[in-house]
């Protein structure tokens, strides 16, 4: 067997191709936050409860606390860092929490965001109920949650009333 | 975390070798969500992590037209809960597969490692085995194939030899009549484990009004799954209509062999077997005269 060495990671981070030298135990986020200093990332429990560091991996919903580095070879992931646009304009979801006050602390606000896009790309018109399963994995000290879940099904209604409207009709 | 080599094998014949080659040292990486947590606190040790999720067969998804569904090992709960053919076809299963830990543990999540990691309290172990599903393994001297019921032999111990991996999971076809469920009691809606569990499997007659077959299979009130035959053997061929609810509750129970725990008390665990495979029982029955195909709790996610 070969023996235990740092092995070149490369991977897309938030749309940009990066390269570097992982060891294998190093987690996806230990190397985010230690290696890549993208610190938007965070740690919790660091066993899969809590989604505090919930990042997106080729579009699906993950702990990165819960997946070694070299596991994203080649792959895609998105972090809170990826969500903005490069001009600082917010994603609607980090606008909606900064407009319900959906934080307060804000430790668990990247992986409720991540999550929370999650949702809405798979279903942009979630209920309430659906809403609050699909956050049960992440865990928040501060807000009750309430401020959250309206947070998210704000977003979900304007951007599905912004789909209802019919598109200009172009002049022949 | 501990310090390991990490190996991205891309067939099972380079996973086998490597397990006989590490023997005790080699660690099989699927979905990860087990492991990953066990290598961190030091409740397992690996000088070698072999992971399964680049094999392309690994990665096989059918529902083949004479029936049944073919599951590769590395197929997540995520995937499966996506396909509108395993949630049609298998709400029975489904009811267990979209319900362990959240959207993200899913993501990565895997039913057969559900099933290596034989926990007691497993969701998918009881619904697989009132389908009847069987395991595929590899190891250095070819495959074998083992039912789901016969595979977890105690908490954390299977069949599988130090050298073998689970390929797929194979549930066969079902007959026409044919209804399941899997309920199961927490203190909270999600992201939490078993207390206790029912899987419930019945074949009925053309009209609906008999039982062809029944199968019970209980969760997390036993070291292992618990089947109980005295339910199968006192509905098989009975009319649903004959055999009272409250003597198959007193039959889960009768069979139960719960402990105290965090989670719950055996008193608890004991009762709630009757009732939720009496629950689970009237959904299966539902589901098999096609007057509920839901599932009770919705489809949340």
């Amino acid at each position: 067997m070969t023996p235990r060495k740092k092995t070149v990671l490369e991977f897309t981070l938030n749309g940009e191709p990066r390269a570097l030298l992982c060891e294998p135990q190093q987690t996806l986020l230990a190397v985010l936050r230690d290696e890549l200093h993208l610190t938007g990332t965070k740690e919790g429990c660091g066993n899969g409860n809590c989604g505090a560091c919930n990042v997106l991996l080729d579009g699906v919903l993950v702990n990165s606390c819960l997946i070694l580095a070299l596991e994203v070879q080649g792959r895609g992931v998105l972090t809170v860092e990826g969500l903005a646009r490069p001009d600082g304009t917010l994603h609607p979801l980090q606008q909606a929490f900064l407009d319900h006050a959906a934080l307060q602390c804000g430790i668990c606000t990247p992986g409720f965001l991540l999550s929370a896009k999650a949702l809405l790309d798979e279903n942009p018109t979630p209920t309430e109920s659906q809403v609050r399963y699909w956050l049960a994995g992440n865990l928040c000290r501060c807000t009750g949650y309430d401020k959250i879940v309206r947070a998210v099904l704000d977003v979900a209604r304007s951007q599905s009333a912004a789909h209802a409207t019919p598109p200009p009709v172009s002049p022949a | 975390m501990q310090a390991f080599d990490y190996h991205p094998v891309t067939s099972v014949s380079e996973a086998v070798a490597l397990l006989a080659q590490g023997s005790a040292g080699a660690c099989l990486l699927n979905g990860g969500t087990d492991l990953l947590a066990q290598l961190k606190e030091g409740r397992r040790t690996a000088a070698h992590v072999v992971d399964l999720k680049r094999i392309p067969e690994l990665a096989e998804f059918r529902l083949p037209p004479e029936g049944g569904a073919w599951v590769g090992a590395a197929v997540t709960c995520r995937t499966l809960s996506r396909q509108a053919g395993w949630r049609n076809r298998f709400p029975g299963l489904h009811d267990a597969t979209h319900l362990i830990g959240g959207v993200q543990i899913q993501g990565r999540a895997t039913v057969a490692g559900n099933l290596c990691n034989a926990s007691p309290a497993a969701d998918s172990v009881p619904a697989l085995v009132v389908h009847g599903a069987r395991v595929h393994l590899a190891g250095p001297a070819g495959r074998r194939i083992v039912p789901v019921a016969g595979f977890c032999l105690g908490p954390g111990r299977t069949v599988l030899a130090r050298d073998e991996m689970v390929v797929a999971l194979e549930i066969p076809p079902l007959p026409a009549e044919f209804g399941a469920a899997y309920l199961r009691f927490t203190p909270r809606n999600e992201m939490d484990i078993a207390v206790a569990g029912a899987a419930v499997a019945v074949d009925l007659d053309g009209e609906g009004s008999h039982y062809r077959s029944v199968r019970v299979a209980l969760g997390a009130v036993g070291p292992t799954v618990i089947e109980v035959e005295r339910i199968t053997a006192r509905l098989a061929g009975r009319p649903v209509a004959e055999v009272s609810f409250d003597e198959i509750a007193a039959l889960a129970r009768a069979a139960a062999r719960p402990i105290t725990d965090m989670r719950g008390t055996s008193a608890q665990r004991q009762h709630l077997a009757g009732v939720l495979t009496v629950r689970a029982l009237r959904l299966a029955i539902s589901r098999a005269r096609r007057t509920q195909a839901a599932s009770p709790t919705g489809d949340y996610l």
